[in-house]
């Protein structure tokens, strides 16, 4: 099966199998049942295949490549339908054809029209399973997309031509079909490009209702195929333009997830329509009633077609090749030739025609489906073998590096310079031009401000190769992580987005994720190293943003399910963590990033009563905290969400964890692995703490920091650093998608773990902890008396020489943030 | 921009500018007109201020370099040939430089690596043959604009700076630079059709 599929490509096992799928039903219903409908393919089919390769055209490519593209587009498909037909009419005229197809130089000429243009459809099925190089490609199909402007012109001046009768045909005639080239091709780029306006536009404003984004790209572009259709001019064009306009802007505006949603979908309906194109004409094929043979015809037509179009390439080549600076030699002026292939578009029009006014239409059919059978078919099957045969260049899949995308900038930079030092005004000169209008103006007007801010290619390429690198070594399972591999290319991958800059403000402590790793790494071994190295790789790369993005939809779609499923994740990800910092915490290691943010926990006692309830079905117990090592209780807060919301870009939190930590100094050794039964993750492995994290108490602590950015750990940064954090939360916000409120599912603690119905606020332990110092319920009141009463205040003096303690011992001082506790404030009321 | 009747038997040295530089002679004959119109008050040579007038080079975050790199050495003069010279690199690769050349002959200005080595010097100010950290990031600096904050733009300099570098040395050697655009097509990349 595999060895069929390479070999044959796709759209023929279609066509064929349409084929068979036909005859069958013929054979049964003794009549034709299906077949390709003009309506439906030009109304439903259609347009999904031509959005997908318009919106994802490789669009500097296209530019590049335009002149040629436009050449072969216009003057090519003029060229083919004239001389396609002339020759037809020709060959009638010679008697080569029999006298019963009775057709006149109009009818062969109009037979022509349809029939010469290149079908997009048919050449993006075989071309994207040859894989020749990009400019080659590019200019194949670019040609096919462009030409449907020359087609529908031709088709419907032919078309009219006909019905008048060639005798009432006057010279103003053909000035307008020549005037209304211009019309239908101009105008319905501008309806596209007036879309995609609209669709940048549109997207600007969504980020409250993120989930219909895919939806709005979508039907914005069906709008304008439908408004250039309805106003007679090129829709397909028209969807071109406004996927190759729009892309840019909408891909910079809408979430992450809304992109994943619009790629998917997109591709999905293409390659559906795709498939139900080549079964139906399969299939259509079949209903003989339809179509009526005549071999010279059909020879005749088949010869000009491929003759022509090879003609039509070598002159225009000839042509081009005077003012292009990479010329295209002859290999590729072949597989220009032969890849000249006919499909659906030319299948549909014929059907269109009116039996009445053309006689001939039954012949005409027949020869299309067989011309369409033919170059899909023959063709298609032997241009894989013809690209071989001739080793033309193929196309080289090459991963996009930093130094690439710079230099090329750089290039282009260098190009447009000494173009201007030359005084010409080329090509490099005038995309020069129009980057600077599009950065000035479009792209101002176009992106939503966080987006424009963060959108830079150079920037986008590293953003992307971080993610590909943590996704890469998360798919091998951490084998190749080694401690030498850590500080690899691929090491800053860690410090995506948000994490640079958090990663800078620890800076003055001297730590990355990779050290941390690292030191892990050269202490454990085997498969526990293997795991913590993975968790580490899933929580720093792919975790965060995945949940993150989560966070960015709206709250209402997003089903309780997932978000119970993802935060039960988090959950367990929290336990292994304060697991390990616990671990070493008991070797005297502080943990500067545990600190709790008071503002919840204070909150938390007055209105999230029912939550407490909710979550917590076990009676208070105050001493829990003793056997327990960690104690999280995330706790639903959607009040405060929603007051939060208007506030920052940061307030997509998911939810509230509350982790009390019990002191090491209460616990013994046993204790510890016993607690660690409590914890519901499955491969917990309790760490050992390394000799660094021995020696450099904030190693692994800053690490972990640098590592686990995600918005959960923003509940678990220090006070004195949330200024920081909010600033690289927003940072990383803007880049990944401004959140909306979202309510936070709850995470319900696993059944065995232990709960206080208390709030606790978690407390860094300091590096010398005292013997005294019992866990009480009421740390939490550190940040609750703010906003509250004194009803707490003996549990409040036994914490605060704690706090102040920690404060000087490892958090920088002064730095407290009084932004937060405002939101505390507000928090506590509610 | 200069009168078209002049002839290219008046542009001084002209069959040694066309051995060197290989452009033709219509190319050289449209250059000159160009150094002319840029040389406004008729001194012989161009200065920094006359390309710097030019208004689109202002606008070109690399203009200034650009610019400095057609005064090789800190002179102040820029004569026809040196300005030849220069553009001479950006003349499109075709087969005539690749099939029958002697390579006796020092390799002509538009190969591929004398491109690079144009881009290369643009990165590195300081000419030690070696682009660092810092240069890098000043590269960037200029090319990415406001909207990317420093501590962005400096990680992603170390991480261009390590993608590149091999011999771990921190810096990217003009070898290394070549080899992380092994790739790309430069020939095509960095070649201007005109300048035949």
């Amino acid at each position: 099966m595999e060895k069929v599929t390479s070999l044959v490509p796709e759209s023929c096992l279609l066509i064929l199998l349409g084929l068979v799928l036909g005859g069958i039903v013929l054979a049964v219903a003794k009549k034709a049942e299906y077949q390709l409908e003009p309506g439906t393919f030009f109304l439903f089919l259609l347009p999904p295949i031509v959005l997908d390769s318009g919106y994802f055209m490789p669009s500097r490519l296209f530019f590049d490549n335009l002149g040629a593209i436009l050449t072969y587009a216009v003057v090519g498909t003029l060229w083919n339908a004239f001389t396609t037909g002339a020759a037809l009419w020709g060959l009638q005229q010679a008697g080569l054809v029999a006298p019963r197809v009775q057709a006149g130089l109009l009818d062969f000429l109009l037979f022509g029209s349809l029939i010469s243009a290149v079908d997009p459809v048919a050449v993006l099925a075989v071309f994207e399973e040859v894989h020749v190089n990009e400019t080659l490609f590019i200019i194949v199909f670019g040609e096919s997309l462009l030409n449907d402007a020359v087609t529908v012109v031709l088709y419907k001046v032919c078309n009219s031509f006909v019905e008048m009768g060639s005798a009432n045909v006057q010279a103003t005639d053909y000035l307008k079909g020549v005037a209304s080239l211009f019309v239908v091709s101009l105008g319905g780029a501008a309806v596209g490009l007036v879309f995609a306006f609209l669709l940048a536009l549109t997207t600007r404003f969504t980020k409250r209702v993120r989930i219909i984004e895919p939806l709005l790209v979508f039907l914005l572009a069906y709008a304008a195929y439908l408004t250039a259709e309805m106003a007679s001019l090129s829709a397909i064009l028209a969807v071109t333009m406004c996927g190759l306009g729009c892309k840019k802007y909408v891909e910079a505006n809408i979430s992450h997830k809304s992109r994943t949603a619009v790629k998917y979908t997109m591709k999905t309906l293409a390659s559906c329509a795709e498939t139900i194109i080549f079964m139906l004409l399969g299939i259509s094929a079949v209903d003989s009633s339809k179509w009526a043979w005549d071999s010279g015809l059909v020879l005749g037509t088949l010869f000009f077609i491929l003759f022509f179009r090879a003609l039509g390439v070598v002159l225009q080549t000839w042509v081009l090749n005077q003012f292009r600076l990479v010329p295209l030699d002859k290999i590729d002026q072949v597989v220009m030739s032969y890849g000249g292939l006919r499909g659906a578009v030319a299948f549909a029009l014929v059907i269109l025609l009116d039996r009445t006014k053309i006689p001939a239409k039954d012949y005409f059919v027949a020869t299309t489906i067989v011309v369409v059978f033919f170059t899909v078919i023959v063709q298609g099957l032997t241009i894989k073998p013809l690209v071989k045969w001739l080793k033309v260049k193929r196309s080289e899949h090459h991963k996009p590096t930093l130094n690439q995308e710079l230099h090329e900038h750089t290039f282009d930079h260098i190009l447009a310079a000494v173009e201007d030092v030359v005084g010409h005004h080329g090509y490099h000169y005038w995309r020069d031009r129009w980057e600077q209008f599009d950065k000035k103006y479009l792209s101002q007007l176009l992106m939503r401000r966080s987006a424009y801010r963060i959108r830079d290619q150079i920037w986008d390429v590293y953003y992307r190769l971080n993610i590909r690198d943590a996704i890469s070594f998360v798919d091998q399972g951490g084998h190749v992580l080694s401690s030498t591999g850590l500080t690899l290319p691929s090491m800053p991958s860690r410090n995506s987005v948000a994490e640079t800059s958090v990663t800078n403000l620890l800076r003055e402590s001297g730590s990355g994720a990779c050290l941390d790793l690292q030191v892990i790494d050269t202490v454990r071994s085997g498969r526990d190293r293997e795991d913590a190295v993975m968790h580490h790789l899933l929580c720093g790369g792919l975790y965060k943003p995945r949940y993150r993005y989560k966070a960015s939809c709206s709250r209402h779609f997003i089903s309780e399910d997932a978000q119970e499923r993802q935060d039960k994740e988090v959950f367990q990800q929290n336990m292994k963590r304060r697991l390990e910092s616990f671990k070493s915490t008991k070797h005297n290691i502080c943990f500067t990033k545990s600190k709790p943010r008071p503002r919840k926990a204070g909150r938390k006692k007055k209105d999230g009563m029912a939550n407490t309830e909710a979550t917590n079905g076990k009676p208070p117990r105050d001493l829990g905290f003793q056997d327990t090592a960690a104690v999280i209780l995330t706790v639903e807060s959607e009040e405060e969400e929603d007051s939060d919301s208007s506030e920052t870009e940061k307030e997509d939190d998911e939810g509230i964890i509350f982790v009390a930590r019990a002191t090491s100094e209460v616990l013994q050794e046993g204790k510890v692995s016993g607690s660690l039964e409590v914890c519901p993750s499955p491969r917990i492995i309790p760490p050992s703490p390394t000799c660094a994290e021995k020696e450099l108490p904030w190693k692994s602590g800053q690490g972990d920091l640098a590592v686990y950015v995600s918005s959960e750990t923003t509940k678990i940064v220090p006070v004195d650093m949330q200024t920081g954090w909010n600033q690289s939360i927003s940072s990383l916000e803007s880049l990944a998608s401004p959140p909306c409120t979202q309510a936070p599912a709850m995470t319900r603690l696993p059944p065995r773990s232990l709960v206080t119905e208390e709030p606790q606020a978690p407390l860094n332990l300091p590096s010398d902890l005292r013997p005294s110092f019992a866990f009480p319920p009421s740390l939490a009141k550190a940040g609750r008396s703010h906003s509250e009463s004194s009803a707490d205040i003996p549990q409040q003096q036994e914490l605060q020489p704690l706090m102040g303690h920690e404060d000087h011992t490892h958090l920088s001082p002064g730095t407290a943030n009084s932004h937060w506790c405002i939101q505390f404030n507000r928090g506590g009321r509610l | 921009m200069g009168s078209r009747s002049s002839h290219a038997a008046r542009i001084p040295d002209v069959d040694s500018i066309r051995r060197e530089t290989g452009f033709s002679q219509a190319s050289l004959l449209r250059l000159y007109h160009r150094f002319r119109a840029l040389d406004w008050n008729e001194k012989g040579y161009l200065s920094r201020v006359d390309l710097q007038q030019i208004g689109a080079l202002a606008v070109n975050p690399l203009g200034d370099r650009i610019i400095d790199s057609f005064f090789p050495d800190g002179s102040l003069h820029l004569d026809f040939p040196g300005f030849v010279r220069v553009l001479a690199r950006f003349r499109p690769v075709d087969d005539e430089d690749n099939g029958n050349r002697d390579p006796k002959e020092p390799e002509p200005l538009n190969s591929r690596m004398n491109k690079l080595r144009f881009a290369f010097q643009l990165y590195d100010l300081d000419r030690d043959g070696k682009i660092s950290r810092q240069e890098m990031l000043q590269v960037l600096r200029l090319m990415v604009g406001v909207q990317v904050t420093e501590e962005q733009l400096e990680s992603i300099a170390d991480r261009t700076v390590q993608e590149a570098d091999e011999d771990g040395d921190g810096a990217v050697s003009f070898l290394e630079f070549a080899k992380s655009l092994e790739k790309m097509n430069i020939e095509q990349k960095m070649s201007i059709r005109i300048l035949k």
